[in-house]
């Protein structure tokens, strides 16, 4: 039964996008639903253009996307050109799955210089390139603005650093709120019966942290790999990111977060939405999820700044073309498109995510400005120098997001100290390195 | 053997030879569809997937023959050892819950009421496809916004991470899917009960022995091999818990729930180890068989005591 059940789903992933009559019909796969509208109105301008090609957008869930690709191309039928994200694209290159677009950029003279420093190369690897970059994301502090304004919390410039937690735990402590109303740094604060949490953490956050404690242990002096993309030693075992780690579990420990067994598993978004708690930490793709939320008014501050200075995860999606598509030439000349300001700058004017290209990050901050959103810190963030780190990129990824996640959350449990958790947990990382 | 005998005599009588072929090719005929169906879904994929067990594999590459290291690497694998640990657990806990609570549900029935519409409604749980009522009960016990944690904080008592502790995962899990299974067993073992004559019920009363008494020395021995059924057929299907688990806990906390299933599944398309994924089912099926093979050892499955 077991082996029936696998080898039914691998097979079960058909269905790519065949010709139809009279031209060719690309398909597009994409995750998020936020963002179809933008990139079906880029369709719509590129089939304008080129009346011969028609693009189909598949649009899946996170959570199934990679799943689904891998057996789509298993039986031969993936998408002709996939959206993609950074730590994933290693494993598919290491089989063979994705096109070299290197000729075709020298060949159309594509200006790299035209993207936001640092993201063109992500996707070169032994010299030949992957993908062309679409959108960048960076970290901020979305907060509750009632409760910052009760509280009479000034979000803007905290500090932070692992010993005491700076102005940033003193923030999170004001804005505990216990069932007798109660603050959290106010004398005869129920630690037990607390209404509203000062800081919801999305402490369950794979091999990187992006969302709080990677942005964090960087700005404390930690590093993740010893060379970025496609480095091979890890350094999971630094004191930095263990010093980090126990503060967060501290926080949990003084009633300023739940205890990590009993977090919601609805996420942090829900939360923060619900009123259970005052602030978290999230990425610039969320800005939708909290600016438009019905149920709480919410605004975003910078990320405090550490012991190294202030420093936020940088990251960015490319478009690939799958290497067993049949209409590589028709492939080309969308990747091409949606890597130009005429796709761009319409995803920008639709202020979901920000774009790759530096001059549509403009038109992106005017669409949201005109929505009335303040999103601009997040552009600081990205400009400010030595302001970002981008995400370790290596092979293995999938082995290591589980290892790490697991250690993280013998920390958050309170099973193992920090230490011991992630040094174990490092040298089993870089043990899949010297393996082979 | 009493079956070959009988046929041995009548060809020797060879009466109607011509007749018995035909009824073959018939025969054939009737059972042709199961047949392809099973060889096309379960023989041609098992062998496969033999052969996979013995094949370093990743989707993607040319399955690259590697002997035994898969099975060699499945001994020394403390991940697999421990989800067959918590597998078990998780069998334990689910099938106990569900055949005490089937057990009284179904003595209930049998000696208070038989009436159609409560033996409808226990079956409506079990009607509920596993996904929606593990997504259903993930909101119910979420341990800040759920229904039941907000039960327990104005009773002032504290709120508990049902799904999130990893004390409290599992049973939730299995309570879960007891929830779901119950209603279903409590109709079979009520159906077994049905099939105690009721003039052993009436004796027993002319003798004076309370319900009780009656319940654990006349329904239970006489319902051994509906119950072993049940515990068979229960068994194998909570040993392939997944459905439960990658809604609601997705293997955690630290490896918690992550069941064997949950696992294999893991290893296959979340690592697209899919010899090693291999290696695992054909473990699992061993193990399956071998287990199912001592329950109706011990159980005398096939024998009744009413015959």
């Amino acid at each position: 039964m077991a082996v029936t059940a696998l080898l039914l789903t691998a097979a079960c992933g058909g269905g790519g996008g065949p010709a139809d009559a009279g031209g060719v019909t690309l398909t597009y796969a994409l995750w998020d639903d936020v963002q179809q509208g933008a990139y079906q109105q880029c369709a719509d301008a590129f089939h304008k253009a080129n009346p011969d090609i028609t693009i189909k957008i598949s649009q899946s869930a996170w959570d199934q996307y990679w799943q689904n690709l891998t057996t789509q191309m298993v039986s031969g039928g993936a998408p002709d050109v996939i959206t993609m994200q950074a730590s994933y694209y290693p494993q598919f290159v290491a089989n063979g799955q994705l096109l070299d677009i290197q000729p075709m950029v020298t060949a159309d003279k594509i200006d790299l210089g035209q993207y936001w420093p640092g993201l063109a190369d992500l996707w070169v690897k032994d010299g030949k390139r992957y993908g062309l970059p679409k959108d960048w994301d960076t970290i901020a502090i979305v907060y509750n603005v009632d409760m910052a304004k009760k509280a009479g919390v000034d979000m803007s410039g905290l500090t932070w650093n692992p010993a005491d937690g700076g102005t940033f735990e003193k923030a999170i402590a004001h804005l505990t709120v216990d069932a007798n109303g109660k603050r959290g740094d106010e004398p005869g604060f129920d630690k037990t019966k607390v209404a509203v949490h000062g800081i919801v953490p999305e402490l369950n956050d794979g091999s990187q942290g992006q969302n709080g404690w990677g942005d964090l242990a960087v700005s404390n002096g930690f590093t993740f790999i010893d060379k970025n993309p496609f480095g091979t030693r890890y350094f999971y075992d630094s004191p930095k990111l263990a010093e980090t780690a126990d503060w967060f579990r501290r926080l949990a420990d003084k009633g300023y977060a739940t205890p990590y067994d009993k977090t919601s598993s609805l996420g942090p978004d829900t939360m923060l939405n619900a009123g259970k708690g005052a602030l978290g930490i999230t990425g610039s793709w969320m800005i939708r999820t909290y600016l438009d939320s019905k149920s709480q008014k919410f605004a975003f501050a910078p990320l405090p700044t550490g012991p190294q200075g202030r420093k936020s995860a940088f990251n960015g999606l490319a478009d690939v073309i799958y290497a067993g598509t049949e209409h590589k030439d028709a492939a080309w000349k969308w990747v091409r498109f949606l890597g130009s300001t005429g796709c761009q700058d319409i995803v920008a004017d639709n202020a979901v995510v920000f774009p790759a290209i530096t001059s549509s990050v403009e038109r992106a901050l005017k669409a949201h400005k005109a929505a009335g959103r303040d999103v601009r810190l997040f552009v600081d963030e990205a400009e400010a120098p030595g302001g970002t780190f981008l995400l370790p990129v290596s092979d293995h990824g999938d082995e290591i997001n589980q290892i790490v996640s697991t250690a993280m959350e013998e920390v958050w449990l309170g099973q193992k100290d920090a230490r011991t958790a992630l040094t174990a947990a490092n040298q089993k990382v870089n043990a899949l390195f010297s393996g082979g | 053997m009493t079956t070959a005998t009988l046929t041995k005599t009548e060809t020797a009588g060879a009466a109607l030879p011509r007749r018995r072929r035909g009824d073959g090719r018939v025969a054939l005929a009737f059972l042709a569809p199961v047949l392809i169906g099973f060889a096309a879904f379960y023989v041609y994929p098992a062998v496969r997937g033999a052969w996979y067990s013995l094949t370093d594999w990743n989707l993607l590459s040319e399955p690259g023959f590697v002997g035994l290291d898969n099975y060699a690497e499945l001994v020394g694998d403390p991940l697999f050892w421990n989800s067959l640990k918590v597998t078990a657990y998780y069998v334990v806990l689910t099938v106990g819950m569900q055949i005490v609570a089937g057990l009284g549900l179904a003595a209930l029935m049998h000696r208070l009421t038989r009436s159609l519409v409560l033996r409808s409604l226990l079956v409506v749980p079990w009607l509920v496809p596993n996904v929606t009522s593990a997504l259903l009960w993930m909101w119910l016990l979420d341990a800040n916004l759920g229904f039941f944690n907000h039960l327990l904080v104005s009773l002032g008592l504290d709120n508990q991470g049902f799904l999130t502790s990893p004390g409290l995962a599992m049973p939730s899990v299995a309570a879960i899917n007891a929830w779901g299974a119950t209603g279903y067993t409590t109709l079979l073992l009520y159906a077994g009960m049905l099939l105690v004559p009721r003039q052993i019920y009436e004796a027993a009363a002319l003798d004076g022995t309370g319900e009780v008494r009656q319940f654990f020395r006349i329904t239970l021995p006489l319902l051994r091999p509906i119950l072993a059924f049940v515990l068979v057929v229960s068994l194998i299907d909570s040993f392939q818990l997944f459905d439960a688990v990658a809604v609601t806990t997705k293997g955690g906390p630290v490896d918690a729930t992550r069941v064997v299933y949950f696992y294999i599944y893991e290893e296959a398309f979340t690592h697209f180890k899919m010899g090693y994924a291999s290696a695992l089912a054909l473990s699992l099926v061993l193990i399956l068989g071998l287990l199912t093979f001592v329950q109706m050892r011990l159980l005398r499955a096939s024998r009744s005591d009413l015959a």
